[in-house]
């Protein structure tokens, strides 16, 4: 190649490259990205938050819809950000334009973090949009934004390598929402959004301990409300220990070339 | 340092093909190499394996010295691939198509706008470059698979048919863009049902067959092996033919005699002999492809290695 660039330049640029046209196509088709979670959330917190939560009171000493807004926006952050990854990486393994990059010297680490860019913007994009619909309904202040900030992000990025992950091992379309639809879906709403884990009796608060959206949910709440049903320090071991687990196994599949190459 | 090689090259899918037996082969750089056989050979395997998107079961790969399993990221900045099928985002510009693949090798995007200028100018697709790909006629998709890999320059080439199901002038300006590309010193190897193509643009050429290659030698000293030539003569007047027992003539139909010759005879006794029962020939064709007529000989009667094998 004339005027070839170092290897690590190379794979800088096919970096932003990646995550270019990663953002790029799920900006292009907003109303099936960014619109739909935007009118899911806003009726949840009408009439969760709004018509059901001014019958319910207070909930951990805070207003109903003030409690469940930053699982609002953590439900919305985890879908969308699997849903980007999911569908576009299987989308370019159906179509085999993913081939484009497969012969290309990309390195896997930056297959991996293009798509993950991707899925953490959309995902950061929907919960700014689903933020601002709340300021509507509730004046929230961030009680710690670094907190928030950086739980919000890591949670992005969890959901979104799991994505990868579905996407990898996918062989049709109906294969990318298993998942969403019958492990995804429950977890996030047994995951604390709507209600404290404390008015569950004893022995549902240690199942529940077992869900990992509990603590991601958590921890957004302790950084925008100053509460959480779990220990922070604990809920930021456990979204990294899974960005840690399921990172390394995106790594080895593509490596292997599971699904990728015959 | 070759161009590529394959040393041993074997595959056995997990289905238990055996796509690939153990080939070598051995490409010079600035060559214009074909790489020939029927379907189901194993073509697509090797150019799949060389290109990263198949993984072998055992042998080794080089493109330009850089063995695929140790120098993957220098092997494969080497090398372009046009694919045999559509490969690229339908909902994606042309422009975006080829900059995007100068980025996935590193190409900063200055410097991609400009290349995919020049490439899709050369291709006549400039006009084009705001189009969704998929809008794009077949011939159209042909051109943009070969500009995008060409964007990064590579200094090998791979084309896996790049001109099927393209009309006959648009294939004849495609050759002449490879010729150029070849000529300006881009190594490349072709793979193509259409043994003309091969015949007319390729150097050397690789006859691969049920996973082996059956043949490797320049264009020349293949068709120098070929024996016989098959003529079409349109004739005019006589009623019967005459016996021409040396020959193999067929009559075709009414006005068309189908004769063989082999390289020891000449087509002078059976223009005498024609001349003699009152019949007149009034135009003459070569019959057919004559790399055609080589491959079909070749694939029926297997390699010399083959034969050997066979009890």
């Amino acid at each position: 190649m004339n005027g070839r660039p170092s290897q690590w330049r190379a794979n800088l640029v096919s970096l932003q490259t990646i995550a270019y046209k990663e953002t790029n196509r799920f900006l292009r088709i907003w109303q099936q990205t960014l619109l739909p979670p935007a009118i899911t959330m806003t009726l949840y917190l009408v009439i969760f938050g709004n018509l059901i939560g001014s019958r319910i009171g207070e909930m951990q000493g805070y207003s109903y819809i003030e409690f469940i807004v930053p699982g609002v926006i953590m439900t919305a952050v985890i879908t969308s950000s699997y849903a980007n990854v999911v569908s576009s990486f299987f989308g370019a393994k159906f179509q085999r334009f993913i081939e484009e990059i497969l012969v290309s010297p990309t390195s896997n680490l930056v297959v991996l973090l293009g798509y993950l860019a991707g899925g953490v913007g959309r995902g950061l994009l929907v919960g700014v949009i689903v933020l601002a619909i709340s300021q509507l309904f509730t004046d929230l202040q961030i009680h710690n934004l670094a907190i928030t900030v950086s739980v919000v992000v890591l949670t992005a990025v969890l959901f979104s390598l799991g994505g990868f992950i579905n996407a990898i091992f996918a062989r049709k379309f109906d294969d990318i929402s298993i998942v969403p639809t019958f492990i995804l879906t429950p977890l996030t709403y047994l995951g604390g959004v709507f209600y404290s884990i404390d008015l569950l009796p004893a022995f549902w608060q240690k199942v529940s301990l077992a869900n990992p959206i509990l603590y991601m949910v958590n921890a957004f709440r302790y950084g925008i409300l100053g509460h959480s049903d779990i220990d922070i320090g604990v809920a930021y071991a456990v979204i990294l220990l899974f960005i840690a687990l399921l990172g390394g196994l995106a790594l080895l599949l593509l490596r292997a070339g599971v699904g990728l190459r015959s | 340092m070759s161009a590529l090689l394959l040393d041993k090259l074997c595959k056995r899918y997990d289905n238990g093909v055996e796509a690939l037996k153990g080939i070598d082969l051995e490409v010079q750089p600035g060559d214009f190499f074909g790489l020939l056989g029927p379907n189901g050979a194993g073509k697509s395997t090797a150019i799949g394996i060389i290109a990263s998107l198949v993984r072998k079961t055992s042998g080794r790969v080089e493109i330009f010295g850089h063995d695929l399993d140790t120098r993957l990221w220098e092997a494969k900045s080497c090398l372009g691939l046009v694919p045999q099928e559509f490969n690229f985002n339908g909902f994606e510009t042309v422009e975006q198509i080829v900059v995007n693949q100068a980025g996935f090798y590193g190409l900063p995007r200055k410097i991609a706008r400009q290349r995919a200028e020049r490439y899709l100018k050369a291709l006549s697709l400039w006009d084009k470059r705001q189009h969704a790909s998929r809008t794009l006629s077949g011939g159209m998709k042909r051109r943009l698979m070969i500009a995008r890999a060409l964007i990064h320059e590579p200094k090998l080439l791979i084309l896996d048919e790049p001109t099927a199901g393209v009309d006959i002038e648009l294939r004849r300006s495609m050759w002449d863009f490879l010729r150029d590309i070849n000529a300006s010193g881009t190594t490349i190897i072709l793979t193509t049902h259409y043994l003309e193509e091969a015949e007319t643009l390729c150097r050397n050429i690789a006859i691969i067959d049920d996973g082996r290659i059956i043949e490797n030698t320049s264009v020349k000293s293949l068709l120098r092996k070929l024996s016989t030539h098959a003529f079409l003569l349109d004739i005019k007047g006589g009623s019967k033919i005459p016996p021409l027992p040396a020959h193999r003539v067929e009559r075709l139909d009414d006005n068309t005699l189908d004769v063989e010759i082999t390289a020891e005879q000449n087509l002078t006794e059976v223009f005498a002999a024609l001349a003699q029962a009152g019949i007149q020939v009034l135009s003459m064709k070569n019959k057919a492809n004559r790399l055609e007529e080589l491959f079909i000989r070749m694939l029926e009667k297997g390699s010399p290695q083959q034969q050997e094998q066979q009890p």
